[in-house]
Order: structure tokens, then sequence, then C-alpha cells
């Protein structure tokens, strides 16, 4: 945990010698085998991409590599600071730490109430000590900030930073532990296309400087610009591993599937009548997610209008105002015509909104409540009761119908929603979003975590919802998702909606542009749209 | 009223506030100290009666004074260590597990007390702590009747929340405890083992409870009695939330809260019977809630306060 | 190395079987404090199951004190339900014991059919009235309701002090704090003649049943269930989450006062300062033990009740202090805690890992 500060001259003697060996790693959660089997080599000085799709065993893989897993079977060895490969003790974090790995979580693992200095050295002193030595840590992090190219200031709350200085300040955590290995998982998740190549240009640097670097992907293009070496898993099986330069994007993209991958794209229609209109409307809140800035906004039917973004820029906010659990500081909405007044998530179902909500374990589903009682929630008030007495046998039919039409596996409508995996949970709600075919859906990152195939279903589901006549709004991370399944596209930026153009007239570089909050430079000003007449 | 408003500014009086605190500086550091690692321990009003009547009995049986006040530490620590297993390992309700413990620690000091002393009518008593007569501190203008003619108990409780303070800013284990209750996840991925800080937290929060409920019988009222507690450690618990889960501001509060205590004593004395006697008893509970609906406004509880951390799980 | 591994739907019997374990576990563990006070320990356990059991009069007395317990466990039960932690229920029943005294001690001149239910109905929206309040600070505020309702039982517990020592005082009592008696008309009918067992536990049996059928029927039950598993779901769903805690505030702390209203109008006749030997407090533990079910909470508070009854006689025979009771209703609390993670939780023995460097 603790070895005398010898930053400048740890960097490899022996060039492209090993630094982490993984063996036959073998991990089982009950009758899903997350990890068959699995060798894998890192070099010093290089740069290897894992790519997988959800589900595939990426994650699986590092939690055990870091101590958060003990695997079922296989060994982990890792280069000592002689050069040495020696066998990791499993299950202990802090024999990862001390064997020089570090690691940034797809989900950051920092107290947001504290500073980063305070982060960053947590656990690096004997905790006995009397007194903390933040001078000379604050001393030894200036020197690796200008050494990596990563600024960033130490003293402020966590929180109060933008999400890629918080990764920053995971990759300073490592290296301020002379991390000979460093893993990141899904670093670019979070990041808007410039944060993400200025990440790869420091990732670049470190690995010059000898670090042997592996990151966690499931974005061919990062992965084919990043690494120098690729490994493929599938189903929890090292699948396919070449060198990055001259690999094939097409047979990356099918390897990683298991089959050749037909995109889906929707055939343009006509547009209908407005079906939601936002004028100026703004949502007051205490940070830059929970905030909406004078946003305008036109839905017609048949439409699909994709909402591309950074996490955390306001997407937040407008998903809640449409939810019904914000309520307008300014501004007017319509809803087929009508002025919304009252917005309450009940009033909202019951003028035609479907409602897909960002996090469906927390705000989608009652986790302890049966698929047939989660079904039935949004109308519990209404067709599911008789004089406040809940009709079950109803509620049961409505279940087994959903239960067939969307193939959702569980043990039966009677099951606790909480036992089902993340698509068929999100299926359950999907369900439930669509019954009474709504005449708007607003699904906000309805596909994230998900596999392939439960994505592909949810996609299919939406398209089927805007061929029946339904405006959808969907506001997502996933720039592929939005190009795929969007007629107009719209990006928020800093709590502001950007004018949404049709799809066909934007590409990646522009929309990155735009989700930095830079297109005012860039372009003529877009012109407000005008409803059709 | 005159009168009674002039009492604010005599020495006496803030004596009495600070010797009225002394129970509830210990118990508030504890509970500071339990929630600054993320875990509510609603034990205290049950610990602090355990340390009470073990305290007591250990000096009663000859353990001498200090060996009271160690005695009832370790009472505290061990209750300390059941509520952390079932809050901290076995990640049950905080809420349900902290009355769980209260109920058992109080009705076993009950329980034990009778076992001890199977006939005693009246309550026997001690020879309490004496109030300290320190060469020149003693002896200073205002602070040395204030501060240092309070029995040793009273300066150990101010030490402690001072030293609690001084030790979550200062010392990197004081680090690792607010890591722990804003964010486990960050305090596991550095290495560090969430559960034994935790319990560590718990147990040592949990001693300190302890030493308020000793004060009670090892230096105010030299007798242990059934329900003596009075609330002190629920109290205790709204005065945390008041002081926005910070050391000094604790200690403030206790003491600000003994002053109201004892005014309102004098107050009492003051109305002459023409007000029950049961009205200005209320007061110092009804402050109490006022204090927590104000407190509860703040924003600044610990992030991960009443979640139990498994790992692997988020 | 013990690892926890979540289960998935535990089984009916295990959730029947759990309860029972606890409570048995509970009565075993009560041996360490009585080897400790000496006493023999087959004695003690026949005594306390004579005096429980044993005869007709031990059952209806231990009927007689499961009665304020199946109330106060549903008052938990239900308020748990939804996570709201009213641990009032002492000071409700209080409240609800005073508001009793208030009606039936001659201020109105009804009768019996009228006057018990006007008895028993201010009882309740006493209890209710007194726990609005913290539920509205905790929906508002977001003071924990905890806090609030434990200092405020202790505020009760004076102004009760300062009725009986006043306002209410019994001009009969030689001195003695208690109020007026209630009149014979607000009195509940005993139920067996020369026994204290009163129509009391009627109205709790039905309670019971009641909030059964509330809680698997209606969708006030569905929306109690929902906002206590996950208030933001709820919330999503068009549930009123914080409306549903306030009714389930004013529900749990009328069940309480209801309660209060019992003892005063069934057993004591008229309010003193020790009406209650804990029955807030330990309907917790009833509430615990029948994981929460309303009809269980009815077999939970006959076992609870059971043991103060024969604790009672246990303390008598072998000379033990009576506290030994609330130490095996504290043990069992504890007991149904721990066994309830096995519900959950499979335990799953590890050997550590061999430790390396």
């Amino acid at each position: 945990m603790r070895r005398p500060a010898a930053p400048d001259d740890a960097v490899a003697e022996v060039p492209h010698a090993i630094a982490l060996e993984l063996r036959g790693i073998t991990k089982r959660f009950g009758p899903l085998l997350a990890n068959d089997g699995i060798d894998l080599t890192l070099h010093r000085g290089e740069i290897l991409a894992m790519l997988g799709e959800n589900g595939a065993g990426k994650t699986t893989l590092m939690n055990i590599l870091f101590g958060h897993y003990t695997a079922d079977a296989g060994t982990v060895r890792v280069a000592d600071a002689a050069g040495r490969l020696v066998p990791l003790p499993p299950g202990r974090p802090r024999a990862a730490l001390a064997a020089g790995i570090g690691m940034v979580h797809q989900h950051f693992t920092l107290a947001e109430a504290l500073s980063g200095l305070d982060n960053i050295t947590l656990g690096t002193e004997p905790l006995w000590r009397l007194r903390r030595r933040t001078d000379e840590a604050r001393d030894r992090l200036e020197r690796l900030m200008t050494r990596a190219g990563l600024a960033v200031d130490l003293d402020v709350p966590v929180g109060s930073l933008t999400v890629g200085e918080r990764q920053r300040v995971e990759i300073l955590k490592a290296l301020y532990r002379d991390a000979r290995v460093l893993i990141l998982d899904e670093p670019t998740a979070v990041l808007t296309p410039a944060e993400s190549d200025g990440l790869f240009a420091v990732l670049r640097a470190l690995a010059a400087q000898g670090l042997a670097i592996a990151f966690i992907s499931h974005k061919l293009g990062e992965v084919v610009a990043g690494s120098d070496r690729v490994a493929v898993l599938r189903a929890g099986r090292k699948v396919a591993e070449r060198a990055t330069a001259g690999a094939d994007r097409a047979d990356l993209a099918a390897l990683m599937v298991g089959r050749a991958v037909a995109p889906v794209r929707r055939a343009a229609r006509a547009p209908g009548p407005e079906v939601l209109a936002l004028e100026g409307v703004s949502v007051t809140g205490p940070d830059l997610r929970s905030r909406l800035d004078r946003a305008d906004l036109v839905v017609r039917a048949g439409e699909i209008v994709g909402v591309a973004g950074v996490a955390g820029n306001g997407q937040a906010a407008l998903a809640r105002l449409l939810f019904g659990l914000a309520r307008p500081a300014a501004g007017t909405v319509r809803l087929q015509g009508r002025t919304v007044n009252r917005f309450d998530p009940r009033d909202v179902v019951r003028a035609g909104i479907g409602r897909i909500p960002e996090d469906r374990h927390h705000e989608g589903a009652v986790g302890a409540m049966s698929v047939a009682e989660n079904v039935a929630i949004e109308g519990i008030r209404g067709p599911f009761q008789r004089f406040g007495c809940l009709r079950r046998r109803r509620m049961a039919a409505r279940a087994l119908d959903a239960i067939e039409a969307y193939g959702i596996r569980c043990p039966g409508p009677d099951a606790p929603i909480r036992l089902l995996s993340g698509g068929n949970m999100q299926k359950v709600i999907i369900a439930r979003a669509l019954d009474g075919d709504p005449a708007l859906i607003v699904a906000a990152q309805p596909t994230r975590g998900l596999d392939v195939g439960a994505v592909a279903e949810i996609h299919r589901r939406l398209l089927d919802a805007s061929g029946r006549g339904a405006g959808i709004v969907l506001i997502s991370e996933d720039l592929d998702e939005v190009f795929a399944l969007s007629d107009r596209i719209a990006v928020m930026a800093r709590a502001r909606l950007s004018a949404a153009l049709p799809a066909d007239t934007l590409d990646r570089t522009r929309l990155g542009l735009m989700m930095a909050g830079q297109a005012a430079e860039l372009g003529p000003t877009p012109v407000r749209e005008r409803r059709p007449a | 009223m005159q009168a009674s408003l002039d009492l604010l500014f005599t020495v006496a009086f803030w004596g009495a506030a600070l010797r009225i605190a002394t129970p509830l500086i210990f118990g508030v550091a504890g509970a500071v100290l339990c929630e600054r690692a993320g875990v509510l321990n609603l034990g205290i009003e049950g610990i602090m009666t355990a340390g009470a009547m073990t305290g007591w009995l250990a000096v009663h049986f000859g353990a001498g004074l200090w060996g009271g006040v160690l005695v009832a530490a370790l009472t505290g620590a061990g209750l300390g260590l059941l509520l952390a297993g079932l809050t901290v390992k076995l990640g049950l309700s905080q809420h349900v597990s902290g009355l769980a413990v209260t109920l058992l620690a109080t009705s076993a000091s009950y329980f034990g007390y009778r076992l001890a002393l199977p006939a005693a009518a009246s309550p026997p008593r001690i020879e309490p702590f004496r109030p300290l007569d320190l060469p020149v501190l003693s002896d200073l203008p205002i602070l040395g009747p204030i501060l240092f003619q309070q029995t040793a108990l009273t300066l150990l409780a101010i030490a402690a929340i001072l030293g609690l303070g001084l030790f979550l800013a200062r010392t990197p284990l004081g680090l690792a405890v607010r890591a722990v209750g804003e964010n486990p996840a960050a305090v596991e991925a550095q290495g560090i083992d969430v559960h034994a800080l935790r319990i560590g937290a718990v147990v040592a929060g949990s001693a300190l409870m302890a030493l308020g409920g000793a004060f009670l019988t090892l230096s105010a009222f030299n007798a242990f009695f059934f329900e003596m507690v009075a609330g002190r450690g629920w109290i205790c618990i709204a005065l945390t939330v008041f002081a926005g889960w910070r050391p000094a501001k604790a200690l403030l509060g206790a003491v600000l809260f003994g002053a109201f205590d004892a005014f309102q004593v004098r107050l009492q004395q003051a109305s002459g019977g023409l007000v029950p006697g049961q009205v200005f008893l209320m007061l110092p509970y009804l402050l109490s809630i006022a204090a927590l609906l104000i407190g509860a406004r703040h924003a600044s509880a610990p992030k991960a306060l009443m979640r139990p951390y498994i790992r692997g799980e988020r | 190395m013990i690892r926890l591994e979540p289960r998935g739907v535990p089984s009916r019997g295990l959730a029947l079987a759990v309860p029972v374990a606890a409570a048995l576990a509970a009565l075993a563990l009560a041996a360490v404090p009585l080897l400790l006070a000496g006493a023999p320990l087959g004695r003690a356990y026949a005594a306390m199951a004579e005096g429980a059991l044993g005869s007709r009069f031990a059952l209806t007395e231990v009927l007689t004190r499961a009665t304020p317990l199946i109330l106060t466990g549903l008052a938990a039960a239900v308020a748990f339900r939804a996570r709201l932690y009213n641990i009032g229920a002492e000071g409700q029943l209080y409240v609800g014991a005073l508001a009793a005294v208030a009606v039936g001690a001659g201020t109105l001149d009804w009768p019996t059919p009228l006057l018990v239910p006007a008895v028993l109905g201010a009882g309740a929206l006493a209890g209710a009235a007194m726990m609005v309040g913290p539920a509205l600070a905790r929906v508002t505020l977001g003071a924990d309701e905890v806090v609030t309702t434990l200092l405020l039982n202790f505020v009760v517990l004076l102004l009760v002090q300062m009725m009986i020592e006043g306002p209410m005082k019994d001009p009969m009592s030689m001195g003695w704090p208690q109020s007026e008696p209630l009149i014979d008309a607000a009195t509940l009918p005993r139920l067996v003649e020369k026994t204290r067992l009163h129509a009391g536990l009627l109205v709790a049996l039905a309670a019971a049943g009641l909030l059964h059928g509330l809680m698997a029927r209606t969708v006030a039950g569905f929306a109690i269930r929902a906002v206590g598993e996950a208030p933001a779901a709820a919330r999503f769903a068009g549930l009123p989450v914080g409306g549903t805690l306030v009714a389930v505030g004013a529900l749990s702390g009328a069940l309480a006062g209801l309660a209060g209203a019992g003892e005063v109008a069934g057993v004591k006749g008229f309010l003193a300062a020790d009406l209650s030997p804990g029955y807030g407090y330990a309907g917790i533990v009833v509430a615990m033990l029948a994981g929460l079910s309303p009809l269980g909470t009815v077999a939970a508070a006959l076992f609870v009740a059971a043991v103060f009854v024969g604790a009672d006689s246990m303390s008598r025979v072998v000379n033990v202090s009576s506290y030994i009771a609330n130490l095996i209703v504290a043990l069992s609390l504890i007991a149904v805690l721990v066994a309830g993670v096995l519900t959950r939780y499979r335990l799953r023995y590890a050997r550590r890992p061999a430790a390396g460097a």
C-alpha cells in the first residue's frame, strides 16, 4: 500500500514486459456463467481494449481483478516492481491496490462531499497516524498532474466538479498510488466526444510512460481509435484477440454480437399533427441536471424526436417535466393542442403520455411487488379497482397478456418483479407505458445496460408505436441509438435545448460540438421551428 | 422577569448549564461519530441506561470511580458491537435494530440491577466524583468556576467532543470515517475495509454514549434509578441533526440546551407553583423536537447514512 | 468466512418458521439471566408455562393482556409497512386514554350502545391526531419520525401526570394521582365473569381482520405497500406518497389510541400513569414477530402476552425480577431480526482465500 514515491524512474526498463496475466478465469452467478475460462495478457506501455456487449462479462472480469469478486477458478498474476510475475491474492481490493492495479469504475467511487485531495489521499497513509500530511500529498499531486496532463482543482468538493474532472480525480487516485496497471470501465460513457478525445490523449501519454492500460467499451469507434490491441468478449468467453491496426470494424462488430448486425433504421414517413409543444418552458432546480432553460420543442404524431446530450445537462429535468414529476416555472406545455395545467404523474398518464423512466429499478418498478401489480400500478385508481377494492383477476389477466405479447420471461404474474432480469423488467415497464396506445411516449435511456437482444426488441416496440401514430421523445446518451431511431434530433447542453434538426442533416461531429455547447460558434443559429399549417 | 434574565449572566447559572449538558455532550459526540460513519445509533437510550447502571454497580462494588467509568465504556462498546453486527454486518434496518438494542439494554440493566441488589428498598448511594480544584485554573475569574470547578467527567466530555472534531478533520482515520459515511464504495476502492471501519465507529461511539449515562450515576445523582436517562438519548439524536453533524456545533447545541434546561428550572422555581411543574418538564422535549425540525432543513446529512453496504451490490 | 447470498422468494414455510424459531430462541436465551440469578431452570420454565397457560384464569389473563398488544402491534405493523417508523404508540395510547376519560367520566350521559363507541372513537381520534404531526413533519421537512415520536412519548406522559394531578384528578382517590373513573355506561362489558377479559378483545380482533382486508384487497393497502417498498416508483406511478404517509400515520395513531381507550374502558376504569407497562414499545416487537402481517399480529400478541403473564408467576415462584419478561421480549425482537436475514439471504460458508503476501 505504501511505497517510497519514485514516480519518475518507475518507467519500464524492459519494454513490453508482461504487467498482468489472467489464466482460465471462471465465475458463475447461480445458473449464469459470467466468465468462462478467460485468458488475457497485458503488457507495459500498451493500451488494450476489451470489447463486448452488455452482459458479455467484461465488468465481472474487472471486478475479479480488483478483488470485488472472487473467481471460481483461474489465476491472476501481476508484475511486481522488479518485473517478476507474482500471484494476486483473490477477493481483496487492498491486495490489488498493493500490487499496483488502479481501477476507474464506470460509476465513480468518490465521496462527493469531500475534496479531490481527500478522495485521492484516502487510505494512502497509515490510518493511525495522528495528522494527515496534506502538504506533501499536494506537492506530489501537482507534479503528477503536470506529468500526465490532468489538471483539476483539488480543494473543492468533488460533487461540484464536472463529470470529466471527476474522472481525472479517479485517474489521479490510481497514479498517486503508483499504479502500474490502469483499468477503466466504460470510461467514455459519460463524456462528450471532445472530452473522450482528451481522455485518450492522456491515456496515450501514460502508456508512453510505461503504464499498462486496459479499458472496457462497447463502442467500436473508440476501440479502434484508442487501443493497440483488442480482446473481444461474448457471453463470458474471449472470442477473439487481435492487434487493433488492421482490424476490420465490421469483423469486430460481428465477433462482439455473434452474428451480422443489421442496424435498425426507420423508414421516413410524413409526420402528423402536433402532439406535444413546449414553448419557452423553464424548470428550476438546484443543479444543472435538474434545470431546463426556456425550451422550445414540437413533436408530431408518428415522429421520433431524439434528445442527445452528455449526462447531467438537463435531460433529467426535461424527462421529469414530461413525466409529471416537475412543474414548469415558466412557459407553456401543450398536449394534443390543449395547454397542460396540472403536472402530476397521474394526470399526465390520464392525458395520454406513456412514460419509460431512466432508472427502472428505482422509479420504474416496485421490486418487492409482483409483475401483475407493477403492470397495473399506473391504473390502480382507474380500471383496476372497484369501490376502492383491487380487481385482482383483471390485473392478472392484463399481466398475462403483457407477458405473452412482449415475451417477458418470468416465473408468472405473481412473481416479485425484482427477480426479473433488467431486460425483462424493462419490457414490463414498456408494456405498461404502451398500454392504451398513448399519443405521446417519453422514453428516457430506454435501453441503458441491456443486452443486444433486449435492445433490439425495445427499439422495435418504439418504432411500432410511432408507426401506429404515437409521437415519441427519446432522451438518450447513446448516440447510436439516437441516430438509429430519430427523425429529428435536438441536443441538450447546459440546460438549453437546441432546435430539433432532421437526423439526416446531422453527423456525429456536428452533434458532438453541439453537445459540448459550442454549436453557436460553429454554424448559423438554427431557425425556430414552425408548426405545420 | 428581569430577575430571571439577570440570571443568564451569573457564573453559577452557566456552571449548572454545563453540568446539565455533560451527558448530552457525551451522547451527541457518540451519535455524531456513528452517523458520520453512516450508522444511525438508536440504541443510544439503552446504551446510556446500561452505562449508568454498570458504571454505578462497579463503583458500588468497590471498583473505584475511574474503574466505574471504564466498565461503563466497555458496556457501551459491547452493545455497540451488537448493534454494528445487526446493522453493518447483516445490513438490517437501522431504525428497528437500534430500538431492539435500546429495549434489550434497558431491560437487561433493570434486571441486572435487581439481580445485584434484590432487596434494596431505597437506591444505595456511592461517593461521586468531586468538583475539581486545580491550581490556578480553578481560581480563574468566570472561567474557573464555570469550567474548572466541574467534575473530571465534564472536562472529559468537552475534551472528547473537541477531540472528535480534530480526529475527523485532521487524521487519516477520521477522513476514512467521513468518507465511509458519504460513499462506502469510495472507501472500499481505496483498500479500506468498510465493515471494519463502520463497526469501529459504532463501537467507539457507543462507548462515548455509555459515558454519558455513567455521568448521571457517578457525578450527578450518585445512585441508579429506573428511567433516569429520561429521553436524553433521543435528545442527543435530535441535537445531532440540529448541529448538522458537526462536533463543535454539537457541543454548542448541547450547552445551549443545558442552559435552557437550567433556565427552565429557575423559571419553575420563580413561577411559585402557578403553572404545573410538568409544563416546564415538557419544555426540553419540545425544544428538542423544534431543534430537529429546524435542523432537518439542512441538507448536510452524511449521504450514506442508514444505507447498509453489501459488497458487490449497488 | 460466512457470506450472504440473496435468495429468491422465501417459501411460505420458512416465513412461518422464522418467528416461531425466534420466539423459541428468545425463551432459550432467557436461561442465561435465569442462571445468573441462580434460578432452577426446570422450575422456572414450568412456572412460566403454568402461569400463562395452566388455568382458565391464566388464559383469560393472557387474552386480556393481548388485547392492547394486538392494537399497538397493528399500529406498528401498518406504519412500518409504509416505512413510517411510528415509535410513538406509547404516547398515542395515553392520549387515547385521556380522551376516553374526557368523554366517558360523566361528560356525556348517553346509554351504553352509544357511549362505548363514543369513548373508543374519542380515543382513536386523539391517537390519530397525535401521529399526524410527526407524519407531516416527515413528509414536509424530512424530520425523522422516530425521534419526534419518541420525544413526544415523554411529553404525553408529563401531560397525563399533569391532568391526573390537576383538572382530571379524582377527588375520591385519597391523594393518589389518578383520574375520575368512567361511568358504568361507558365501560366495556366483560366477556367472562369474574375475570378481567373484556369486549375490547373483539374490537382488537375485528381491527386485525379489517386491516388484513385493507392491506390485501384495497387500493389503499396497495398504495401503502408501494410507498413503503419504493417511494420513488410509487410517486412515478402517480400514487400520492405524502398523503399516503399522513393517512397511515393517522391510522396507526388511531389504533394505538384505541388500545389506550380500551384499557381505560375495559380494564382499569380510570386513568393512572401506570396504565401501560410499555404496550406501545412491545407493539413494535409484536409487529416485527408477525412479519408486519395483520393476522400474524394476533398470534404474536398472544405470545408476548403469555411471556408477560407467565414471567409474572415465574418471578414469584423462583424469585427473580419480573423484568425478565421485558428481557425475553427484547431478545425475541433481536432473534426475529437475525432470523429474518435467513429468509432473504442464504448463508454460504466459504473458505477464506489463502492469505497471500
